[in-house]
């Protein structure tokens, strides 16, 4: 029972961290690679608030979303804006912001695994007889609304249905009136801002420390990757496949080959099956 | 060449994507030296036909023969050192290269090398050279500007000439055409069709796909009809379009068109 | 539209080239000396950094580290800009070459040049290998496997603590002189960035290019796509490894951190800079990005901060780089001209 309790949490978690990063691509074909940055962004800020500024901890969560959601918005303003339609420019380019990020922050002074942000409680629940603390707990009811939310948001809101438009197909979206430019600043301010709450509500299990920022971005691949660039469903259910191997690996194994189970999962995707096991693409436009 | 067979052989050839039968079922038969048409509206599988045969899709049944020998599913670049090429419908020339490069391309491929390429110059000399000999008898000004220019700088009719230059600068046996009259005016077409009847005249076999039927008429003897992906008939061309389905899927709506 | 000034900037190509692109009309020693200097420059002064910088050890170190990252970066504009494959993993290269040159001089005591020489050959032959399985891919997803591969070597070592684990090798030989060092570089640097412009100069070379511009007619032309880019693909490897291989003869020791991030993208930024697809622009590059690097580098992970806001600038405001920009000044003449 404890493979399938802790599996899912895991599976759930990654869902969280790699939630935003198939979002931007999904809707705009924008790869963020700061998206791991962002991330790590959001988890110092929020502790920041509360350790410098002094602010309640809702609060201070609330602003540091703010925040994330703010440097996805300048991220696309001022730099994807620009290089819009060149793929590789679009990934060199947020991948040095994300790296500037990251380095920069460990420069400020953000080291060593003396941050931390608190928990919402440090009681224990017993689903199944398995302890569980209420921590992870929320790590599941936040991915679940989560999704129930997104897919609401899409289903039922005039800018939700506008994003799965340009989802589907971006030029015939553009002919219909749609503003394909203020999408992908929608699209980019809310992935950060989804990559935002993955940290508040992940970083209370552990430390605020600067490699988690790398990590995220390979987790995040790693699920879209799987699930095919650009497929919601694909991610969410990656992010099942992935957790539970990420947990048996863990349970059964050594720890160190966590990560290499995720980047395997990427090297043997993208050779086997370019558009990933939900893929909508056809494997022709990626392969030659 | 070798035996008195068919150079090119379609047995029972389907291609299906999904769900999509853009090929279904269609033979024919290519003899060395001919020149053949394939006529059909647009989406009838003309296309897609080709890339079956020149190993660009591995049709989902059936079988693909040259002199006999199966070739279904060989990769393209093999079947192009078979000696079986193809112009592409929408040209893709080497657009920052000047055009004779374009030509010097192919003819470092490894049937350029055995074989020396167009008229053997391939095999020793410069491949500078034979590309400009080629263009020239393609009717690049072998003295102006042209054949030095980007390939990307080129009009539509030079480009089309470029990519007949691609194909014959591997000395093929058998040379594809899909649609090398469109998009080009009427007196464009009308100097192309002597040089295709040249070309075929130096002994290559040639497979038309065209939708200016008056314009192919002049140069294939033989017209394979497809419609919705199946082979409707073939004969001459009097012949064909006499057939009342052609008529139907294909010359009346032209008709109206018109 | 009166409102448009009358006047419009005219460029003219001083008239040296004939023709096509490779084919100069040279009519006096005048016109030989304007094409050669700035090649000559360039070597020369490569050639006697070792000796200007003889008084200073510290930054004749650096002169050297332009070096080894000059070929990485090399390597990385060769595969981006006329291959047409982005890979964001240069740092498997070196590594590959740095590991294999330490096995080499380790455990079959070869001589530091044996040892880089085979490291450089065999190496760039197990990455070629290793990534071709990837060649069909094409950018950002031929960009993130790339990205991995390193990371994925770092953590294996790690975790089934093999080649030395998390500790690498040390006690790698040296190599007998400053001077065999130094120049032993040099000359690979140079013979690399130049052969590969003889190379891509050749039909051979061409291939590539129409590899890049496109695939399709390349295959109906008769080459195998696959095989032209697992060439490009071993090109690249020999520079990539042959940079890590010396490395890890110049500082006597190997580790994990062979495959580190810093390789990756510090090449990336290099070729950016410099100018792609010339070659010669990450050479260039390297040789403001190292010195650059080594004055910041009292400020940690500072550095890392500046070229990384560097890099996204060249890249989001399209620069064409720096020696892309000067050929252009080199080449043509400028004025106004009244319209």
């Amino acid at each position: 029972m404890d493979i399938v309790i802790y599996g899912f949490i895991q599976s759930v978690a990654l869902l969280l961290m790699a939630f935003g990063f198939s979002l931007v691509y999904g809707v705009s074909r924008l790869p963020n690679f700061a998206h791991g940055a962002l991330y790590v962004l959001t988890g110092f800020v929020a502790w920041a608030f509360v350790n410098r500024a002094g602010w309640p901890y809702p609060l201070a969560v609330v602003g540091a979303l703010a925040v994330a959601g703010l440097a996805g918005l300048l991220l696309y303003q001022l730099v994807l804006k620009r290089i819009r339609g060149m793929e590789m420019s679009e990934v060199i380019a947020s991948y040095a912001i994300g790296l500037a990020i990251l380095e920069g922050l460990r420069w400020w002074g953000f080291r060593g695994g003396t941050h931390a942000l608190p928990t919402v409680s440090d009681g224990v629940a017993f689903p199944f007889d398995v302890p569980v603390d209420h921590q992870r707990l929320l790590v599941v009811g936040v991915g679940a609304a989560l999704l129930v939310g997104i897919w609401a948001y899409t289903r039922f809101s005039k800018a939700g249905l506008a994003l799965r438009a340009i989802a589907q197909d971006e030029r015939a979206a553009m002919m219909l009136g749609i503003d394909s430019d203020r999408t992908g600043m929608l699209a980019v301010a809310l992935g950060s801002a989804l990559a935002g709450l993955a940290a508040v509500v992940i970083f209370p299990l552990g430390s605020i420390v600067i490699e988690e920022g790398y990590k995220v971005l390979i987790y995040a691949l790693a699920v879209c990757v799987v699930g095919g660039l650009g497929s919601w469903v694909g991610t969410v259910l990656a992010s099942f496949l992935l957790g539970f191997a990420q947990y048996v690996t863990v349970a059964y194994g050594k720890p160190h080959y966590q990560m290499v189970v995720m980047l395997l999962a990427i090297v043997v995707t993208l050779v086997v099956r370019p558009s990933g096991l939900f893929g909508r693409q056809k494997s022709l436009e990626e392969r030659v | 060449m070798s035996g008195t067979g068919p150079i090119l052989e379609l047995r029972n050839v389907s291609m299906h994507f999904g769900g999509i039968r853009a090929v279904e079922n269609v033979s024919f038969r290519v003899e060395p030296g001919e020149v053949v048409g394939i006529i059909g509206p647009n989406g009838s599988g003309k296309t897609t036909l080709i890339n079956c045969i020149t190993g660009f899709l591995k049709p989902t049944r059936g079988k693909v023969l040259f002199h006999g020998r199966d070739i279904t599913g060989m990769p393209a670049h093999k079947v192009a050192q078979l000696g079986i090429t193809r112009t592409f419908q929408i040209m893709r020339p080497y657009h920052s290269l000047p055009a004779y490069k374009n030509l010097v391309v192919p003819l470092c491929s490894p049937r350029a090398r055995r074989t020396g390429g167009w008229r053997g110059g391939g095999r020793h000399g410069d491949r500078d050279t034979v590309a400009l000999d080629i263009l020239e008898e393609l009717g690049f000004e072998r003295d102006s500007r042209v054949p030095f220019q980007a390939a990307g700088t080129l009009p539509t009719g030079y480009l089309k000439r470029l990519e007949l230059g691609r194909c014959l600068a591997l000395s093929p046996e058998v040379l594809i055409c899909d649609e090398v009259f469109s998009g080009l005016s009427a007196s464009e077409i009308a100097s192309l069709v002597p040089l295709i009847r040249r070309i075929n005249e130096q002994g290559l076999t040639i497979l038309m796909i065209e939708h200016r039927l008056r314009e192919l008429f002049q140069v294939a003897r033989r017209v394979v009809a497809l419609s919705y992906g199946e082979k409707i008939t073939e004969g001459p061309p009097e012949e064909v379009t006499a057939h009342p389905k052609v008529r139907e899927a294909y010359l009346g709506s032209e008709e109206e068109g018109c | 539209m009166n409102a448009q000034p009358q006047r419009r900037k005219e460029r003219i190509d001083r008239g040296i080239k004939a023709r096509a692109e490779t084919i100069y009309a040279l009519s006096s020693l005048e016109e030989l000396a304007y094409l050669l200097g700035p090649r000559l420059l360039f070597i020369v002064g490569f050639l006697a950094l070792p000796l200007i910088l003889a008084p200073w050890p510290y930054w004749h170190r650096v002169a050297l580290s332009v070096c080894v990252l000059g070929l990485v970066s090399v390597s990385f504009d060769f595969l981006a800009n006329q291959v047409g494959l982005v890979s964001l993993g240069g740092a498997f290269f070196f590594g590959v070459g740095g590991y294999t040159a330490a096995l080499l001089n380790t455990a079959w005591g070869l001589p530091p040049v044996l040892a880089i020489g085979l490291a450089t050959v065999v190496g760039a032959g197990i990455c070629a290998v290793l990534i071709s399985p990837c060649l069909p891919l094409r950018g950002i997803y031929f960009a993130i496997v790339t990205l991995m591969y390193p990371l994925l070597m770092t953590r294996i070592i790690e975790a089934a603590d093999i080649l030395g684990g998390t500790e690498g090798f040390r006690g790698i030989a040296g190599f007998s002189s400053v001077w065999t060092e130094a120049y032993g570089l040099i000359l690979g640097l140079l013979v690399g960035v130049f052969g590969l412009r003889r190379y891509l100069a050749e039909d051979a070379g061409l291939v590539i290019r129409a590899v890049k511009e496109n695939d399709q007619s390349v295959r109906a032309s008769g080459i195998s796509v696959a095989g032209v880019r697992f060439k490009a693909l071993y090109l690249a490897g020999l520079l990539g490894c042959f940079a890590g291989a010396y490395y890890v003869h110049m500082y006597r020791s190997v580790g994990i951190s062979a495959f580190a991030l810093d390789l990756s993208i510090l090449p990336i930024a290099a070729t950016v800079i410099g100018g792609g697809g010339t070659l010669v622009g990450p050479v260039i590059g390297s040789l403001i990005l190292v010195p650059l690097s080594e004055v910041l580098r009292d400020f940690g992970s500072l550095r890392i901060v500046v070229y990384s806001l560097v890099l996204a600038g060249f890249v989001v405001f399209r620069s064409e780089g720096i020696l892309v920009f000067a050929a252009r000044k080199y080449q043509q003449f400028e004025r106004w001209v009244e319209v």
